[in-house]
């Protein structure tokens, strides 16, 4: 099998949907509408996040997300931002059901400023009442290896541990946990929030990860449209480099030229 | 114009104080925003009101209703 066609083949799966892509990305923070879709278009993906808000009553023929970002073409994950209790995120989710019609949504119960560190017990919390609800979770949580098989026992579709504080832009911050979280998992593992720039992304695949989620890395570039681009090319690259498998590390050089056949003065 | 009065109710959409037509509906408020169906949630007391339901679903003086969409979010 040659690389191109093992490449085209690389889907990764996540509650029976299948995707090429492994860039999800978020539609918030952009400047307008217009360029929410040029960045998303240009990133590749095929999931989004999404949040559930008031409608404005005063002006309903607003343009809308929908418009723009159309959910016959992208999978809309819904999410719960802005959600601190297990209650308001249910409930956010049931409406969301409600106006997507699906129930694959993204979980985040989140603690105070200045972090938004995920609140791991509202979060279990959370996902136990989801599930029960028969949405497909996918959680947001701690890099904490044991809380990330707990919420995969329950039953939650995808782990997606921080690698760093949501907007911070500090990148994976925690490679060894992301690892350790991904190796014990059988569900997708994907690094949500945090990520800064192309080669976080990149980090993050060659670490293994399923998937990267990510929103203000494009969204706060000085050019979106441009950072999609390079976002979907480091997660393409990171992901061919986990796959074709690293070489070690060594404090000492070995040399790529080979020592024979040197010419010599005088030889 | 009193008669007017009386044959209206009052409720709460999006926190905001509305009046309607005493038997109005959900399809009504959405049509008097100018609202498309497919594209908003609807919660109703804090019950999720079935879009196929919207119709049916008639409003009472003292309801709290929620209309939501989806925005951009990460």
């Amino acid at each position: 099998m040659d690389g191109m066609t093992e490449t085209q083949d690389d889907l990764w799966e996540v509650a029976g949907r299948r995707f090429r892509s492994r860039l999800v990305v978020g539609t918030g923070r952009y400047k307008s509408l217009e360029e929410t879709a040029a960045s998303i278009a240009a990133s590749g993906a095929e999931m989004v996040t999404v949040a559930v808000r008031r409608v404005n009553l005063s002006d309903a023929s607003a343009p809308m997300l929908q418009d723009f970002v159309p959910p016959d073409r992208y999978t809309y994950l819904p999410n719960t931002a802005g959600c601190h209790t297990a209650q308001e995120a249910v409930r956010t989710l049931r409406l969301a059901r409600e106006a997507g019609g699906w129930n694959l949504v993204k979980l985040e119960v989140l603690g105070p400023p200045p972090f938004l560190y995920p609140d791991m017990a509202a979060t279990f919390e959370a996902a136990a009442a989801l599930l029960a609800d028969n949405f497909e979770v996918m959680v947001y949580c701690a890099d904490d290896p044991v809380a990330a098989k707990r919420l995969e026992e329950m039953g939650c579709v995808a782990i997606m541990p921080l690698g760093a504080p949501i907007g911070s832009g500090m990148g994976v911050v925690n490679p060894y946990m992301i690892r350790a979280i991904k190796s014990q998992a059988k569900v997708p593992v994907l690094v949500d929030a945090g990520i800064g720039t192309a080669s976080d992304a990149a980090l993050a695949m060659e670490l293994g990860c399923d998937a990267v989620l990510l929103n203000s890395a494009i969204a706060h570039s000085q050019d979106p449209v441009r950072m999609a681009v390079a976002m979907k090319h480091a997660v393409l690259a990171g992901r061919a480099a986990f796959l074709a498998g690293r070489m070690g590390r060594d404090y000492k050089a070995d040399a790529s030229s080979p020592m024979d056949g040197l010419i010599r003065k005088g030889g | 114009m009193d008669q007017a009065l009386h044959s209206r109710i009052t409720l709460s959409v999006n926190g905001e104080k509305r009046a309607l037509p005493e038997g109005a509906t959900v399809a009504d408020l959405l049509a008097e925003i100018g609202l498309a169906a497919r594209k908003v949630a609807v919660e109703r007391n804090l019950e999720i009101v079935p879009r196929s339901q919207y119709g049916a679903t008639v409003l009472a003086s003292g309801d709290a209703i929620e209309i939501v969409h989806f925005i951009g979010g990460g």
